[in-house]
């Protein structure tokens, strides 16, 4: 149902370009739910601004690829054409919901204006659809909230509101950027079952972009790993969680500390630190923080491969890697 | 570093004669007044921010205190250090009651208990170079002589977190958050602390980050004996760092317990909650486990619900709950309970 190829932001700095997104490729099919994670700063909010055609510009640009979604190139539309695509077939949340919340709007006037715009819905019919979302995504006392104002709402409120903004005009594609990432997690499980609960109800594709491992192995099919602009490793859930092929993907999953983990066990940790997007290393973004890089990785990038059907990675020693992982957990 | 070059002050060591615990916590209630009214401002109210707070911690352990946000964490830390005036408990340090204790006689303290913050930035001043802001509390609290020593002691403590000294002529903004955390921590050893507050210290890092910095936490830890209060919203970090975890609740703790039995029997139906809301990394687990759904959101602490603070929202609650304040009682193990119904 939407399908990203070949997908390339970048911004100007002072500093010069910087890359954002560098060859971005993914696809999401009707009901599925696909995760796209990776640290802070390595394009996982470009990646989904550039499908939305949000990114700002000046100083952002899309320089090539694809945006397919239900068989139209959304980077060929008009700009007019893409207003009824945004908040209508694909909706949005981010972190902070005032980015897309109208401070001198009530709640319930911007959920009937959606409805408006985008499913002809008026007057009593637009209320009451309102309401019933509101107390959907679990607002209290739904009918009283429709005529407050967004800062009448505590945080966890206003982020419902939001998302019942966003799934008012049943989207066929919902883009989900660190919604839950600053609520409690009880609040974070209630809103994410509600998701979920959508995505089996309505077919609804949901795209996750967290950096929470927890959350992605609970709700997530598929998943696209991300480093400094590029994906470098894709596959499903279980595929992904109990055979990484790239260090990247490996690193990451050890050092999560696990709720069910065996007492006193010792992360281990991924060394080092991101790297610069406006000065990145030759050869593979990662080579300078990996235990596993040799020569070549220094000087040649590696491509996304997939030496076994779905599973794909983007690195020169991925067989070594996906065999030392089997040796040290027992199961490949 | 050896524990020697840490602990050189003789005099300080006098505070741990006894061999109890580190700090000894009963009682602790923390309310903020709230008032109205124009020239005669008068009390109409109070945020029972903490209510009713007890909990000890031995030398070179680590208490984790886990909680949703405004659950009173990090009023409870601050209430420890002083740093906000308790309005009823005691606060026990070294055998040292510090509630009443003066602002003159609480110095020798001010470096023995030490905090770290969840976002470095906010605590570093941005107009110091990291070897002042780490080297200050070595001239406050005259831990080293002449400014080559001084010079030396920073080098020092930056090497143990994880730094380059050269990195002391820098200024905070010029660091990643990872960097600025570990500036944090060595500014907090500066004072060869016996008790550092951790108030959120990675929930703003990235996990391959947060991993850095727990494990070096730990490894300091054994290494200088440090006890630790350490305060996160995060279970699965709590869980892992702490030797034994309190599970907060608008001002009160619900369950405590040493972490392992806390994952293993987890009996309090709010700590049920929270831990089967906690997602575990992998997906073969996650497809089996039981999620008990919490409706709705935590009350206020201006007006907390009569009886247990947590019926509101306890998917076992009767009317009883609504009468009966429960007390956090044994259940063996070392495992203590604030509930009637289990
Ligand atoms: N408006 C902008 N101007 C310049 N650089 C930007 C801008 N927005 C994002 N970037 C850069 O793009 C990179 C990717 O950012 P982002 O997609 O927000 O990361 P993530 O969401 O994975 O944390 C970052 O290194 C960031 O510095
Ligand atoms: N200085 C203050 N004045 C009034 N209320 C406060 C103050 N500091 C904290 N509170 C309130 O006390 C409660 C507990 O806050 P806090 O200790 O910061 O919780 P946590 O760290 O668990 O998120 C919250 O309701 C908060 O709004
Ligand atoms: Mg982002
Ligand atoms: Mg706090």
């Amino acid at each position: 149902m939407l399908e990203v190829c070949g997908l390339a932001t970048r911004f100007s700095t002072a500093e010069g370009y910087v890359q954002a997104v560098d060859g971005v490729s993914f696809h999401i099919d009707e009901g599925e739910t696909l995760a796209l994670v990776g640290e802070s700063g390595c394009g996982k909010s470009v990646t989904s601004l550039s499908v939305m055609r949000l990114v700002p510009s000046p100083p952002g640009e899309i320089t090539a690829g694809s945006v397919l979604f239900e068989g139209r190139d959304l980077r060929g539309i008009s700009e007019r054409e893409m207003r009824r695509v945004r908040g209508g077939s694909i909706g949005m949340i981010f972190q902070e919901p005032m980015t897309s919340l109208n401070p001198v709007l009530t709640i319930g006037r911007q959920i009937t204006e959606a409805l408006e715009l985008h499913l002809a819905l008026k007057g009593r019919a637009a209320r009451d659809r309102a309401v019933e979302i509101l107390s959907r995504v679990g607002l209290p006392d739904p009918s009283r909230r429709f005529d407050d104002y967004p800062h009448h709402l505590s945080g966890g409120q206003r982020q419902r509101a939001m998302i019942a903004m966003a799934i008012s005009c049943n989207p066929k594609l919902l883009i989900a950027d660190e919604a839950t990432t600053a609520l409690d997690v009880t609040i974070q499980a209630q809103i994410l079952e509600l998701l979920q609960s959508l995505c089996e109800e309505f077919r609804m594709a949901l795209l996750i972009i967290t950096h929470n491992l927890g959350v992605v192995a609970r709700y997530a099919q598929r998943v696209a790993v991300m480093y400094a602009g590029r994906i470098i490793e894709s596959g499903t859930a279980d595929e992904i969680y109990s055979g990484p092929r790239h260090p990247y993907t490996k690193g990451l999953l050890s050092s999560v500390p696990r709720l069910d983990a065996a007492a006193s066990t010792r992360l281990t940790s991924i060394e080092g630190e991101i790297p610069d997007l406006a000065n990145l290393p030759e050869g593979c973004a990662f080579a300078p923080r990996c235990r596993w890089a040799v020569d070549r990785c220094r000087v040649e990038p590696p491509a996304l491969v997939s030496p076994n059907g779905g599973h794909q990675a983007a690195c020169w020693e991925q067989d070594r890697i996906s065999e030392d992982h089997s040796a040290e957990h027992g199961r490949s | 570093m050896t524990s020697e070059t840490l602990r050189i002050d003789g005099e300080r060591g006098a505070l741990f004669a006894s061999d109890g615990p580190t700090l000894s916590v009963r009682d602790l209630r923390v309310h903020f007044p709230i008032t109205s009214g124009f020239l005669i401002r008068r009390q109409t109210g109070a945020v029972k921010a903490v209510d009713g707070v007890s909990f000890d911690i031995a030398p070179g352990e680590t208490l984790g205190l886990v909680g949703e946000s405004g659950s009173g964490k990090t009023t409870t830390g601050r209430a420890i250090l002083q740093l906000q005036r308790p309005t009823a408990g005691s606060v026990e340090f070294g055998g040292v009651d510090l509630t009443g204790v003066s602002a003159k006689k609480m110095r020798p303290f001010r470096s023995e208990m030490q905090i770290i913050f969840q976002d470095p930035y906010g605590s570093l001043n941005p107009r110091m170079s990291a070897g002042r802001i780490i080297g200050e509390p070595l001239t406050v609290h005259g831990l080293a002589g002449d400014k080559d020593q001084r010079r030396d002691r920073v080098a020092e403590l930056l090497e143990r977190v994880g730094m380059n000294p050269a990195m002391m002529n820098r200024y905070p903004h010029e660091f990643s958050g990872g960097q600025r955390q570990r500036i944090g921590i060595a500014r907090a050893l500066a004072g060869e602390p016996s008790f550092i507050v951790c108030d959120e210290p990675v929930s703003a890092l990235d996990v391959s980050i947060q991993a850095q910095i727990l494990n070096l936490l730990s490894d300091l830890q054994s290494e200088f004996n440090i006890s630790y209060l350490f305060i996160a919203h995060d279970l699965s970090v709590v869980r892992h760092i702490s030797d034994r975890v309190a599970v907060m609740y608008l001002g009160k703790i619900m369950e405590l317990a040493p972490s392992a039995e806390l994952y293993e029997n987890p009996t309090h139906p709010y700590t049920r909650a929270l831990m089967s809301a906690v997602p575990i990394p992998d997906p073969l687990i996650e497809r089996q486990r039981e999620r008990i759904v919490l409706a709705g959101d935590m009350p206020s602490p201006i007006n907390p619900p009569s009886g247990c603070v947590f019926r509101t929202r306890c998917p076992i609650a009767t009317d009883e709950c609504a009468e009966i304040v429960p007390e956090l009682s044994d259940h063996g193990n070392g495992h203590a309970v604030a509930c009637i119904k289990v």
